[in-house]
């Protein structure tokens, strides 16, 4: 029951990341492609009609994290907390950042607003890095399963250790090469002439940083993180995981030209990279820094099993039904966005 | 950990009062909307749709601060009060959960679609997504009513020896007795504030003379529906919830109506201060045996006060839970006189030109706000000593290692930036009045955010 939800709980998170990453990737490249109003308005068409429903997949996946390791959201919530509130500030300012920059046709209101979604956006990706890093190294978890993390100490990645460290601003900095590149794909889909050009572009230099930095993180978790190496080694075929985040980078510059399979395989590789963190932790989902003992694993963290099981049922079906809305909603919105189609840009 | 535990307290109410600000408008327009685009479905006529469509938008700014305002809400039950959450989890985990994956993302999908697709999607198929994102809205209201019903009344849960709560029976969890009353009460609230939202507008855009004939359909819709809401909330839901408390947390009920010591033909209070330390209301004006009725049918029975109860079980709000509730059933009657009257002169042709009542709906619009907060204020305070009522103390539910320092960080942060997307809001809703329903030209351009 534990693996099971494991699995089911990242595959949430990871949808969450796949889908939200693009809205906060086109966030990131926004002013960088967009080069006036107009632009602005078809980048920010792009994510507008589904932002909201990707953002569910963080709600649907903290709930879910919630009922079946109660003690996981327990240590994790309080133990972030301060990452947690200034990334739940940022969510607010990015939400309405899209809703109301349309209300008013007045420049200055726009160029706020614009300039809002962008830092929202940017410092997102950034923490949701660094929260996946300070997963990776561990974190001091006492007795009780409870730990508390300053924003930072004396940025090591042992000691007393604080949210921000190297090691987690390394992994904050490659997942903001990693959706910046996704978000760049994502707007070449979307968008046709000048803005498409630039997009694509931009995504040509940013695939170089991020091959570059999944070189560095991967070097920089194997080493800090012994755990990592054991789980590779009892399981081998969980190399297939990196094998697979791997083939997907190589796909995304050597497609880049295809527009549909470049921003597929960027999905992919978004997909492989945290699938391997996944698999490299299990069965621990919290490790221990202070004493390997007390981590919180799959077994020592989930709920009671009738719960569990239950779960399962309206699980499954409310996923299948949300699969159909998003399916019904991709297609209504398919296709590129631009200026004249009608009056929704679609 | 005691001084923490107050703004963490002082934290969740904050962020919860201000979020339910926005579903409460939310739930209400949702069903009025519906109203609206099945008159418009079955009459044929455009003014109809048009009327939908001035509400979509209203609808749309207000989703959004809802959603924004709720996120901070689902993750503050690990933020602070991660002992509670270890401890229950895997209880009222199963609610929040159901409501994210039923209820969140039907709601927000249909709301694109609704927002973004009505000519592609055709007059019932517009008219289905509305009704779709209407029973999102409703759904997810029954799953966090029945989350909050849960720690009213624990039901359906097996207890481990290290105090761990496990799900015993879905079923039992989803139709907590205690949710069967509380979810209708509730949504019958948010009916109400729908209703009055409306019939506010319609009733200023008729005094002001500006777009009279969208005015006069706020204002038939609103009443018409706000009057049934208005006498539902009183009877059966009001009564029936007032009958549960008293049942299952007399302390509550001793709280709510002031009453210090137990009776015999207990009178109810109308107006008066309670006087916690000398333990007895101040100039009282009561109905008497009125609360022995209302409780228990019967003019004599027994009610028990404060007295019945030691200390330690006491609400430690007293004066709030009574001023709360009394507010509230206070403008529950006074919602029911404004409602009788207003449908009574709709009845006779006369709405439309009493001034007088037109100004009275009109500035009538907080109320309703002030009612669903007080309510909830008298629900969740009087819970207190207890988390898990009768089972987990508030004090024993907050997070261990989270300084009163840190929260107080970020609850003067969620203040801040409240205050700002408040005033926000209000702009923005204000420039949707002043265009009003018939600028279609504008209205498509503001909805291609
Ligand atoms: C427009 C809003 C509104 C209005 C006019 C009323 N209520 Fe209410 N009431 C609510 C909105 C509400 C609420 C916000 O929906 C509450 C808070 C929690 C809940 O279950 O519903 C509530 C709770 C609530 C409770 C439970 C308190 C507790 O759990 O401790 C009782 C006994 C009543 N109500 C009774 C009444 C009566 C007798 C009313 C007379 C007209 C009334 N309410 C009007
Ligand atoms: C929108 C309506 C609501 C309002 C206005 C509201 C109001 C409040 C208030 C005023 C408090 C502080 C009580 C005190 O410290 O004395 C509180 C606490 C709390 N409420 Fe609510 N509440 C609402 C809905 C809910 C719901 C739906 C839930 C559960 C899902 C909930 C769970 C809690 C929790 C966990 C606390 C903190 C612990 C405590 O102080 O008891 N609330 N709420
Ligand atoms: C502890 C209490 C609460 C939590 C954890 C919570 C959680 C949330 C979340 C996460 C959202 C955003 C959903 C999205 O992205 O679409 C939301 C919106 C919403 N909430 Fe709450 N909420 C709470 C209190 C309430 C209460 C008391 C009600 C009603 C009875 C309510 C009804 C709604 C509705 C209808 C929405 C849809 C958006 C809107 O109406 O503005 N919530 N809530």
């Amino acid at each position: 029951m534990g693996a099971i939800w494991f699995c089911l709980t990242a595959l949430m998170l990871t949808v969450y990341v796949v889908l939200d990453g693009f809205d906060l990737g086109a966030g990131i490249v926004y002013l960088l492609v967009a080069r006036n109003e107009e632009e602005r308005r078809l980048v920010s068409r792009t994510v507008g009609p589904v932002w909201d429903a990707n953002e569910v997949w963080l709600l649907a996946a903290g709930g879910t994290l919630y009922f079946a390791f109660p003690a996981l959201y327990a240590a994790s919530f309080s133990g972030f907390y301060l990452p947690l509130m200034i990334v739940l500030w940022l969510l607010i300012l990015r939400g309405i950042s899209l809703e109301f920059r349309s209300h008013v046709a007045v420049p200055m209101w726009e160029s706020f607003w614009d300039a809002i979604f962008f830092v929202a956006s940017l410092l997102l990706a950034v923490f949701y890095g660094a929260a996946l890093g300070n997963v990776v190294r561990g974190v001091p978890l006492n007795a009780h399963g409870q730990f508390f993390e300053a924003l930072w100490t004396n940025f090591r990645p042992n000691g007393e250790t604080g949210i921000l460290d190297w090691y987690t601003i390394l992994a904050g900095v490659t997942a903001l090469v990693a959706l910046t590149l996704h978000g760049a794909l994502w707007v070449a889909l979307k968008t046709e002439g000048a803005l498409h050009q630039r997009a694509r572009k931009l995504a040509a230099v940013l695939w170089w940083a991020v091959a570059l930095f999944t070189i560095l993180i991967t070097w920089a978790s194997f080493s800090l993180q012994p755990h990592l190496y054991a789980s590779f080694a009892a399981r081998p075929w969980g190399y297939i995981f990196p094998a697979i985040a791997v083939a997907a980078l190589v796909a995304a510059i050597v497609f880049l030209k295809n527009e549909s399979r470049a921003f597929y395989s960027s999905c992919i590789y978004l997909v492989g990279m945290l699938a391997s963190v996944a698999f490299g932790l299990y069965p621990d989902v919290l490790p221990a820094s202070t004493n390997a003992a007390l981590s919180l694993t799959v077994e020592n963290a989930k709920a009671a099993d009738y719960g569990l099981k239950i779960g399962l049922v309206w699980w499954t079906i409310g996923i299948i039904l949300a699969t159909i809305y998003f399916v019904m909603v991709y297609r209504r919105f398919a296709g590129k966005v631009s200026a004249s189609s009608d009056e929704h840009g679609y | 950990m005691q001084s923490a535990l107050i703004v963490d307290r002082l934290h969740f109410a904050f962020t919860v009062t201000f979020h339910y600000i926005f579903p409460q408008i939310t739930m209400g327009l949702a069903l009025l909307i519906v109203v609206l685009k099945t008159m418009a479905l079955r009459s044929g006529n455009e003014h109809y749709n048009r009327a939908a469509r001035f509400w979509a938008k209203i609808f749309g700014i207000n989703f959004a601060v809802g959603v924004v305002t709720g996120i901070p809400m689902e993750f503050q039950f690990g933020t602070n009060w991660s002992a509670f959450s270890q401890a229950a989890g895997g209880v009222i985990g199963q609610t929040l959960a159901m409501e994210g994956v039923f209820s969140f993302f039907l709601e927000s999908s249909f709301l694109g679609l609704f927002l973004f697709g009505e000519k592609r999607l055709g007059r019932i198929g517009h008219w289905f997504s509305a009704v779709m994102v209407f029973v999102g809205s409703w759904l997810s209201g029954y799953f966090i009513v029945a989350t909050d019903a849960w720690m009213q009344h624990p039901v359906a849960y097996s207890l481990s020896t290290n105090g761990i709560f496990g799900l015993q029976s879905f079923w039992g969890l989803l139709l907590n007795p205690w949710t069967l009353w509380q979810y209708p009460h509730t949504m019958i609230g948010a009916l109400q504030t729908g209703c009055f939202v409306m019939a506010a507008i319609g009733a200023f855009y008729v005094l002001a003379k500006r777009h009279e004939d969208y005015g006069r359909t706020f204002l038939r819709v609103a009443v018409t529906v706000g009057i049934l809401a208005a006498i539902l909330q009183l009877y059966p839901t009001g009564d029936a919830q007032g009958v549960m408390i008293a049942r299952y947390q007399p302390v509550t009920l001793a709280a709510m109506e002031g009453l210090f010591h137990s009776e015999k033909g207990a009178p109810l209070a109308i107006l008066g201060q309670p006087d916690v330390a000398k333990q007895r209301l101040d100039n009282p004006l009561v109905i008497p045996r009125g609360l022995s009725f209302l409780t228990y049918r019967a003019w004599t029975a027994e009610v028990k006060g404060l007295d019945q109860f030691p200390r330690d079980a006491w609400p430690d709000q007293i004066e709030l839970v009574y001023f709360s509730y009394h507010i509230m059933v206070g403008l529950g009657t006074i919602f029911i006189t404004i409602f009788v009257i207003a449908a009574f002169l709709l009845w006779r042709g006369a709405l439309y030109r009493s001034r007088a009542m037109l100004w009275i709906i009109m500035l009538a619009l907080p109320f309703p706000f002030i009612a669903n907060t007080a309510g909830w204020i008298t629900a969740e305070v009087g819970r207190q000593p207890w988390l898990i009522y009768g089972m987990l103390r508030t004090s024993a539910g907050a997070s261990p290692l989270v300084s009163a320092g840190s929260a107080w960080f970020t609850l003067i942060g969620f203040m801040g930036l409240y205050t700002v997307l408040g005033i926000l809001y209000l702009f923005l809703v204000y420039r949707e009045i002043e265009r009003g329903p018939e600028v279609e030209a504008v209205a498509s351009a503001v909805l291609a955010r």
